[in-house]
């Protein structure tokens, strides 16, 4: 038909990426396979100190000592992280995200020659904005309920907040309608497109994490360090027993470390529930306080961080030859975040190694020496994210009070009593208030 | 979309050479020159007039039902064209108002089933586009996610508005107190088996569709919902905005045809859209919605919120009008009441409101229209399909009415009313007595506070 439709490897995708008739396939030689310096074997920023340390080494040796290296400073960074408290913890969630953003992006851009459209960058920028504004104004509005009232463009900004996020979003749309170009017309449609599902993937999950945390960090922080460890340990038993393929998405992952990392990762969660459980600082919601304007960690410990006593079934009584034993609920709890990081998490990874190879690219991007960009480290704490969140919907807690107190200071005021006296005599009936007696005002 | 094709016959015949332009002008927006081409010879199929090397999706050439032809034989095919679209504008419009006397429940059926037709035309358009109408399992992941979305949002919905229903059944109240969980686990499993059906030499197809069906799913699919919840406000809200988009669009067209003369835009996909048209639509809208929720208002069975009848088991709408459906008399500027001679002037409040809502559909609605022809230009397709003869698929007559849909609700969110007191009685309940004790204090010390208690207090005492 056109010089566009050459047949590419996967033989697949006959319209060219690049394939608008009308002109677009001319200066494109590698329409169809990019190769671009995208792997970090080219582009090596590995810093100069290391380069130096490890210059006796052979190269491969010399890659896992920065791999080691680097996952060691990671760590650590994130020790240091949580030290700092919860708002460094929503601001480096917040670069995160937008880092993962990027680099999808960037990825699109150069699948899609698409660099020099115009306004694209700006709107997909835009629009990154509006969503991240929607979805912080919930959550500030949510959880700073008091905050919010005192200033009065802030309460203005609440009250009308959806509607100024549908108008901030619709000027990006009609900024992307107007910005239709003759030529260019499917090559934008597809950047539309590319970035709403990056949007959804990694925006609205970024939220969820940080709605994660403010119900306590323990629960940020033992989803993530599960997964970590599941990636770890799936490498090590790997590694080290590994023999059957798993999946032909990732030649290099095996049954046995899948096996493996599962068990490890139950045990490991289980330990660091049991551990992180017994500080007040990690299991207390973030609270605001609005005298002193900062954020408060500090509470009467909710049901599932109290220690109970659990019967052992007699199975286990007869091996360990005990016949109760103190567990918080909450270690029960990390089985099951353990068991859904262990055998759902690794999909997340499957799903971005599909993704890598659709588009024949190593890496996300070249961030982090040895291991790529930031979206490769994140990519199986993304479903992760999602079911804790879930989970602490579904099984743990009931609506957010402040929220529920917010929603009833809206109502009309007829509403408003009529809520009063159910909630009244429901109170009543359960004997938490006096029966009808005289009340002290 | 933009042209219904209306009964003008007898203004065209003395005006033969016009006639040509008024075809010219409605096919210009549907498309490009090659297609002006094509339709001047009456063929409505696609296949010769899309540039080479794309391919396009195969429309079927005419669906016309065979009576209508017959009626129709003695005409030249051109006429034919326009007294198919004509006839079937008139069908759509009495069967809008034929399932308005239905009822909401049947509303609610249309709009599903309107809902599932559309996702099914962009994700056709989708396979056609990529040739993966082979690809493994992609089809049944389509629907698959499909259900899955429905489920969430139906069980939203259905938590919301039906909550003693679902108390009294037990398999019910579980499936309701855990529906987040159990949509999440369906949503994996689709995600799962997507992962696993990822073939070698079809990676980046199976995430082009992927990323299509999500596009789609999200666009369709919540909107759809947004206007069900509209449309459980009080049936009002679900007529009066399509009713201005439908409006809009035949009196921009009309203005257009008589009086347009400055495009509107400049780039070619706009080139029959014109200044005159858009400002003439605007204002004959914003006159059609004050007058349609004047009628309207009056009624209970459209101002009324839909409810669920527990003893029944039926829906009524049938309550206290607010204080949005109640005449009140607003005083004129001094300006016009030079003008008209009156003092104040009875309206509802609703007007008010109708005057936002045909201001937005006359002005951002088109932007909903354009985008979809530009996606049609972009895929090089006439229509999204043939169901709907001589308008396309269905697709084509809903694309404005996203956006207005979304609209309308964050407008009733923001501007109408507060949360749904039902909602936020459930949500009490469900906290801790701690919580709930909490709170009673801080209401109690609230409507203390605004003087609304005390009077109570005495007389619950008494």
């Amino acid at each position: 038909i056109s010089l566009c439709s050459r047949q590419e490897a996967d033989g697949d995708d006959r319209l060219g990426l690049a394939g608008d008739a009308e002109g677009e396939c001319d200066g494109d030689s590698k329409a169809d396979t990019p190769d671009y310096p995208l792997s970090t074997a080219d582009t090596d920023n590995t810093p100069e100190c290391l380069n130096k340390a490890l210059e006796g080494l052979p190269p491969r040796w010399k890659n896992y000592w920065i791999r080691g290296v680097l996952s060691l400073a990671m760590i650590s960074g994130f020790f240091l992280i949580i030290y700092m408290g919860p708002i460094a913890l929503i601001l480096v969630v917040m670069s995160v995200q937008i880092k993962c953003f990027q680099e999808i992006i960037t990825i699109g851009y150069r699948v899609y020659h698409s660099y020099d459209l115009p306004w694209f960058r700006t709107l997909s920028w835009y629009f990154l904005i509006c969503v991240n504004y929607f979805f912080y104004g919930e959550t500030v509005a949510d959880y700073f309920g008091a905050l919010v009232q005192r200033e009065e463009p802030l309460q203005f900004l609440a009250r009308y907040h959806r509607f100024i996020s549908f108008a901030l979003y619709l000027a990006g749309f009609c900024m992307f309608v107007l910005s239709l170009v003759k030529k260019h017309y499917r090559l934008q449609f597809y950047m539309f497109a590319w970035t709403h599902v990056t949007l959804l993937i990694v925006v609205t999950q970024s939220h969820l994490v940080i709605q994660n945390l403010f119900e306590g960090m323990i629960w940020f922080i033992v989803p993530i360090s599960i997964v970590i460890c599941n990636d770890i340990m799936a490498y090590l038993f790997g590694f080290f027993f590994g023999r059957t393929p798993l999946i032909k998405l990732s030649p290099k992952k095996t049954w046995e470390g899948f096996i493996g990392g599962f068990f490890a990762t139950v045990v490991f969660g289980f330990i660091l529930a049991y551990l992180l459980s017994q500080f007040q600082c990690f299991v207390c919601p973030v609270g605001f306080n609005s005298e002193s304007n900062s954020f408060t960690v500090e509470c009467e410990p909710s049901d599932i961080f109290v220690m109970q006593e659990y019967t052992l079934p007699t199975v286990l009584q007869n091996t360990l030859r005990w016949k109760t034993v103190n567990l918080y609920p909450f270690a029960i709890h990390s089985i099951f975040l353990s068991s859904f990081g262990s055998l759902i998490g690794p999909f997340g990874g499957f799903f971005a190694s599909g993704f890598k190879r659709a588009f024949k690219i190593k890496d996300f991007a070249n961030t982090i020496p040895g291991h790529g960009g930031i979206m490769d480290r994140f990519d199986c704490q993304y479903l992760m994210a999602t079911f804790t969140h879930v989970y602490i919907a579904s099984f743990v807690r009931g609506p957010n009070p402040s929220k529920v107190l917010q929603q009833l200071l809206l109502l009309q005021p007829e509403q408003q009593l009529g809520i009063f006296h159910t909630l009244q005599s429901h109170l009543r009936d359960k004997g938490i208030l006096p029966p009808a007696a005289v009340q002290a005002e | 979309m933009f042209c219904y094709g209306y009964i003008r016959i007898v203004v065209f015949l003395p005006f033969q050479s016009q006639i040509f332009h008024f075809f010219s002008v409605f096919v210009c927006l549907q498309g490009s020159d090659n297609e002006l081409k094509a339709e001047k010879e009456g063929v409505s199929d696609s296949e010769s007039k899309v540039d080479s090397g794309v391919p396009e999706v195969p429309v079927p050439p005419d669906d016309t039902p065979e009576v209508l032809n017959k009626a129709l034989s003695g005409l030249s095919s051109r006429w034919k064209n326009w007294w198919v679209r004509g006839i079937l504008t008139l069908a759509m419009i009495s069967f809008f108002f034929f399932i308005i006397y239905l009822g909401p429940m049947v509303l609610m059926m249309i709009v599903l089933c309107v809902q599932i037709k559309c996702f099914q035309e962009i994700i056709t358009i989708g396979y056609s586009v990529y040739h993966s109408y082979d690809l493994p399992w992609f089809r049944t992941l389509s629907w698959y996610f499909l259900l899955c979305v429905n489920y969430f949002f139906y069980g939203e919905t259905v938590t919301d508005y039906f909550f003693t229903l679902v108390q009294r059944e037990e398999p019910l109240r579980i499936l309701s107190k855990y529906h987040r969980f159990i949509s999440f686990a369906l949503y994996l499993t689709g995600f799962c088996m997507f992962v696993l059906s990822l073939v070698k030499k079809h990676y980046r197809l199976q995430f082009y569709m992927f990323g299509w069906t999500h596009v789609t799913l999200l666009i369709v699919v919540t909107q759809s919902h947004l206007i069900i919840h509209n449309l459980f406000e009080g049936m009002i809200w679900f007529i009066v905005p399509i009713s201005c988009v439908i409006c809009n669009d035949i009196m921009a067209y009309m203005f257009g045809f008589f009086f347009g003369r400055t495009p509107l835009i400049k780039s070619p996909k706009g080139c029959c859209k014109t200044w005159e048209g858009f400002i003439g639509g605007f204002f004959s809208t914003i006159v059609f919605g004050i007058m349609l929720s004047y009628v309207m208002a009056g009624y209970r069975y459209f101002v009324c919120p839909v409810e669920f009848n527990n003893d029944s088991n039926s829906f009524q709408v049938d309550c206290e009008p607010s204080e949005l459906f109640q005449l009140q008399d607003y005083f004129l500027p001094s300006m016009l009441e030079s003008v008209t001679g009156w003092t104040t002037v009875r309206l509802y409040p609703f007007q008010i409101h109708s005057i936002a809502l045909s201001s937005f559909a006359s002005i951002v609605g088109p932007f909903g229209g354009f985008f979809a022809s530009g996606f049609k230009r972009a895929f090089k397709i006439k229509d999204f399909a043939n169901t709907i003869p001589g308008h396309g698929g269905i697709m084509d007559r809903f694309d404005c009415q996203y956006l207005m849909a979304t609209f309308v609700n964050v407008y009733i969110a923001s501007f109408i009313r507060g949360p749904n007191p039902t909602k936020v009685i459930q949500q009490l309940l469900a906290l801790r007595p701690d919580q709930q004790l909490y709170i009673f204090n801080s209401l109690k010390a609230h409507l203390t506070e605004k003087g609304l208690l005390p009077a109570l207090e005495e007389a619950a005492a008494a």
